[in-house]
Order: structure tokens, then sequence, then C-alpha cells
């Protein structure tokens, strides 16, 4: 009994340790940006923590995750070391995408994280393929397929929606619904704003879910992901969240109320999970001067790595097999 | 070399499927009407009877979905050959033709390479107006990280697909419309096709006539009709359409001097227009009148057949094209 608790209470400070490592990692980048050793789009997941944390706890290593532009926190969850992703974030060959694609392209086959996709609604489909491909094999696999409200008013959506339900494909649909697409309210830009509902009119399981919630995002992914794996279709979870920061480092942020930021930010999912758990603070400083340590280390390694020559720009354009040694 | 049978260039390309999904189970066909329909062109007609609804996979009409499902099993070790009606219909799916199947090699540094084929049906002159007619592959020459393909003979049709298979890089192959119903003698045991080079189908002096898919018949009854006037044109069917086959254009460039393109596509950014450049560029000085145009007309393809014909090349225009350019008559 007590050695489950003790379980249980270990698993939640790893939660917790999680979510710490994005809002620690993406403080640091926001630092970073402003001393313009980051440059390019940087979309901040500051907020949204729970929502990475608790859904990637039901993948396996053998599953897939096909995630957005918005995907730092679903790469480190996924443990592609916060090296390589900061490495990738200073453009060099050291990085998870060899510098080619930068904090929104964070790829890393290895640990089946395909992306770091910037047109949204443009995973959807990518999801869909992965999935074909092990359900043709007769794989038990999940791929876990990110993507925000905004992709919901794709034709895209609702093309891979119906395609992998009529196909049943093994796919576990996690829609980030922080309420703007960039700087559109989810209510300007659609009629019906259940999503979840919505979903489920393609006939599959659909699920609201409080994003600000690690433990139920980790309950209702896991169980959702179970179902999934065992050749049930695809599932939907609508994950209700909300991001702290604006869309981007170009944003101004001219669309939100002041106070409706300050209402979210009361259920900061950190602290929810630190009062929840009785989190002492001495525990609390231990945990974020190791993930101090985590980025520190990652920044020096980014800081030494290697800037690709210029004579190699055109390298991964076409494969090295490619007939007639590759174009142009 | 086996006894050549007489066969179409719509069954050897539904041969060359055949073959493909027999030699390799992660081969599978997926497109709209590929299955019980039997191919909008009948090309996969029987294919869904010979290998199951699971590998010969009708889709709905979702060209986004499907073509970016095609990726998706392709990263994953499949070998999908997605079938997609026509190229104005591969426009609702250019974003994962581009921003995925292209990009994701290079924006991957090098992990995610995309083994995809797509092959669709191109090009005009069945009246078939404006939203089924256009010849846009030169568009698609355009984007780094693809293969672009258009087989014009039986040959290529039968032996461009396996090649397409093996390449590591996404391939999109065009397939003229006009040229399903062409037939002739093809080998039954023939087998790949390079999709590196272009070739030369008829040698010549004279001239360099260059051509691809649907124009190489047209360039080849032209070259036929102004060799009993005593001028030998050589036809050029560049075969590959990205990367192009600078070589064997310069070659001929440089024994005959002139140059006469024939290009389905819009003049204006057109393929056509890239080869005069690289021509300019690399040869220059071995030509000895200005490089001659045949394209289609800047107009959306009418219905009327009659506008229709005056809108994409035609075998007269490629006669007096070659005739300014050597000087006969122009």
């Amino acid at each position: 009994m007590t050695r489950a608790k003790n379980a249980l209470a270990e698993h939640r400070r790893e939660l917790l340790r999680q979510m710490l490592r994005i809002r620690r990692f993406e403080e640091k980048c926001v630092e970073l940006y402003s001393a313009a050793k980051i440059r390019g789009f940087l979309h901040l997941y500051i907020g949204e923590e729970a929502v990475a944390v608790g859904a990637l706890q039901a993948l396996t290593p053998g599953d897939k995750v096909v995630s957005t532009y918005r995907e730092h926190g679903h790469a480190l969850v996924r443990g592609i070391p916060a090296s390589s992703i900061m490495a990738e974030m200073y453009g060099r060959m050291n990085g998870c995408s060899h510098g080619r694609g930068g904090s929104m392209h964070l790829f890393d086959t290895e640990r089946r994280f395909y992306g770091g996709n910037a047109i949204v609604g443009g995973g959807l489909p990518l999801a869909i393929g992965l999935a074909l491909a092990d359900r043709m094999r007769g794989e038990q696999r999940v791929t876990a397929c990110f993507f925000g409200d905004g992709a919901v008013a794709e034709g895209e959506f609702h093309e891979c929606l119906n395609l992998a339900a009529l196909w049943e494909l093994p796919v576990l649909f996690c829609c980030e619904n922080n309420l703007y697409a960039m700087g559109t309210a989810l209510a300007i830009e659609h009629k019906q704003t259940d999503l979840a509902m919505r979903a489920s009119t393609y006939e599959m399981p659909a699920w609201p879910v409080d994003g600000m919630d690690v433990l139920a995002v980790e309950e209702t992914a896991s169980h959702a992901a179970e179902a999934v794996r065992e050749g049930g279709g695809p599932h939907f979870l609508e994950l209700r969240t909300y991001r702290f920061r604006a869309h981007s480092m170009y944003d101004p942020d001219r669309y939100r109320d002041r106070a409706e930021i300050e209402e979210w930010k009361r259920r900061d999912p950190i602290d929810a999970l630190v009062r929840r758990e009785k989190i002492s603070s001495d525990e609390m400083t231990v945990i974020d001067k190791e993930v101090a340590g985590e980025i520190s280390d990652a920044i020096e390694f980014a800081e030494a790595g290697e800037l690709e020559p210029v004579e190699s720009l055109t390298r991964f354009v076409y494969s090295p097999g490619s007939p007639g040694g590759g174009p142009p | 070399m086996n006894e050549p049978v007489k066969t179409t260039y719509r069954e050897a390309m539904r041969e060359a499927l055949r073959e493909a999904l027999r030699r390799d189970d992660r081969v599978f066909l997926m497109g709209e009407d590929v299955g019980r329909y039997g191919g909008c062109f009948a090309v996969s007609l029987g294919l869904l009877e010979e290998f199951g609804p699971d590998r010969i996979r009708d889709t709905p009409l979702s060209e986004s979905a499907f073509v970016g499902a095609g990726i998706g099993a392709a990263i994953a070790g499949m070998r999908p050959i997605v079938e997609i009606m026509t190229v104005n219909f591969s426009l609702l799916a250019l974003d994962q033709i581009l921003n995925n199947a292209a990009t994701l090699l290079h924006m991957s540094g090098g992990q995610i390479g995309v083994p995809l084929v797509i092959r669709m049906t191109t090009g005009a002159g069945r009246q078939l107006a404006a939203q089924h007619s256009h010849s846009l592959e030169g568009w698609y020459a355009h984007i780094p990280g693809l293969r672009i393909v258009a087989p014009a003979t039986l040959d290529d049709a039968r032996g461009m697909l396996w090649a397409a298979l093996e390449d590591p890089d996404p391939v999109l192959i065009f397939e003229h419309g006009g040229l399903y119903n062409t037939s002739g003698e093809l080998a039954t045991d023939a087998g790949t096709a390079d999709i590196a080079r272009a070739a030369v189908r008829r040698p010549g002096s004279h001239v360099s006539v260059i051509a691809y898919g649907g124009t190489l018949g047209k360039a080849l009854m032209a070259a036929e009709e102004l060799s009993s006037d005593g001028i030998e044109a050589e036809v050029i069917d560049l075969r590959t359409l990205r990367p192009l086959d600078d070589e064997t254009i310069m070659d001929s460039v440089r024994r005959t001097h002139r140059v006469v393109l024939v290009d389905e596509g819009w003049r204006s950014g057109s393929l056509s227009a890239e080869i005069t450049a690289r021509i300019v560029e690399q040869a220059f000085y071995d030509l000895d009148s200005p490089i001659e145009r045949v394209c289609t007309a800047e107009v959306p393809i009418p219905y009327a057949k009659h506008l229709e014909d005056a809108a994409i090349p035609q075998v007269e225009d490629v006669l007096a094209a070659v005739r300014r350019a050597v000087g006969d008559g122009g």
C-alpha cells in the first residue's frame, strides 16, 4: 500500500518535473530570442504543458507522434534531448534537424517524432498515413496527432477524421483547444464551438478534457490510447487549454483581454499540481535546480555546435540513392 | 528478348502496377475510383479482384488526406502508389505534395525520406475543358525535392513505375490522357526504365526538336514530314522533367545548332522557358538561329474542338517552327 502510494507520488513528481522542463526551457528561449541567439518564429507552449505531458504518458516508444509548430513541449516529453532541440533553434549542425528546421520543425525518427508541421492541419494527413502503415502491417501502434483548434476550420481536418474513422486507423487525435487560432477567437471562426461534439459526428469516440489538469489529461489519454491500440479505431480528445504568452514573439497580443489571461493563469497546470500533491518548496527547489542544470547544459551544447558549411546547402534535398545522383 | 506483343499504353501501365504489386508486398495503390470502378481511365481495371481492397484502396474525394496518407505510409516503410485523377485535382493536395513530400527530407536534416509515387493524368485534347485539361507538370518541375517523369512511350509506361518505386524520394508520374489508347509492340520481358535521362527518339542533324509526354508523338510526326523535304530533325524525349538531362539536350544542340521546343504547358514561366534559359546559358555560341517554342496558348483550355485544337501544340505548329528555325520558308 505504502509502496504503491510512493510510486504514485513519484510518478506525479515526474509529471511535475516534465511540465517544469517545458516551462523553464521556453522561458530561457525567450531570453535567447531577445539576445538574438534564436531567430525566426518562436511559438511558446507556456500554459499548455499539462497537455503534452499528460497525453504523451499514454504512448510507448514504438508509437508515433505528429505535432505542430508549437511543439517544444511534445518534443521534450517524447525524449528528444533538450540539447539537440536547443541546438536546432541555434541553427547548428548538432540540432535535431541538422539546423534545417528550427523551432517549428523538430524531428527525431529514433523517437518516432515526425515533426514539427507549420501548416495548420498539414500534419493530420501524415498521421493518417503513419497509422495506415501500422494497420496494414498488423502492428499494434498508436499515432498521436497534435493540432490546434484552428485546424478544425481546415478541409484537411474533416478529410482526415472521415478517412481515419472509415478505415478504422489507430490514431489518437489530440486537439489542443487554446481558444485562439493565432489572433482569432474560436467563436469568431466557428458557428459550433464544441469541437469534441463535432468530431463525434465522424463516428469516433470524442471527449472534452480539462487541459489544465495533467492528471485528467493523462487518465483520459491513457484510456483512449488503450482503446486505439486494441483496434477500437481513432479516438479524439479536445484538450481545453490556454496559452499564457502571445502567439509568437512577433505578436503584441492585442486581441485578448488581460482579465481573461489572468483568469486562466490562476489555473496554471504547474501550480495546480504542486498544490494538489502538496509539493514542498524544498522539493521544488530540488526539481528546479535539476531542470536548470539540464537547460544550461543544452545551451552549452548549442553554443558549441558547428554551423553547417555553406557548401552543403543543398544536402538533404534528395537522398543519396537518388537515380542519376540527384538533381537539379 | 522475348517475342514482342501488341499492347496499349494503358495496358502497359496496368502491367507495371501488377508487377509492382506482385514483387513487393509493401506496394499498394490508392486513389479515387481505383478499385471497384477500375480507375477513371481504366488503368487499374481488374487489380481489385487480383489484389483485394487492402492493396487496391478506393478513397473518398479527399485529395489532401489520401496524398498525405501516402506520404505518411511511405515514411513508415510502405511503398504506396497514389493515383490522382487529373493534374487539376492535384491542386487540392498541393499542400501535402509541396509542404510535406518535397520538404520533409531536408527539413528533418536527412532523417525522413518519402519514397512515394504519385501518378496523375495530364494534358488536353479530349474536349474536357478548363478544369480537366491542363499541363501543370512544369509547375511541379519547379519544386526541389521532387522527381518529375512523363512516360511518352509504351516502354516508359511499362518501365518507369518500378524505377519510381525504387527511388528513395517522391516521384510524380504524369500520364498524358491522350496516350492511354496508343498501341504498339512491347517486349514481354520489358524491364525497368531509366528515370534520370532524356532519350533521342529520332536522330537528325539539322534541328533539335525537344518534346515530352503528349507532344512527343506530334514532334515525331512532324519530323517524318520534314524528312521528305530534306530536313532531318533530331527528336528528343525529355522523359524526366526534373532533373532535366542537360547533357543530352546540349549534346544535341551542339550538333544541330537549332532548337524547337514543344511543350503543352503555357509559355510564360514554363518548362520550355527553363530549357531555353539553360541552352542560352550553356550552348549560346552553338546556336545558329533563335530558339523556337511551340506551347499552349495562354488561355484556359476551351471546350469546343476547333478552339481546343487552336490552343494546344499541333503538328503544323511544329512544322512551321522548324522551318523558321532552319530558315526554310520562314
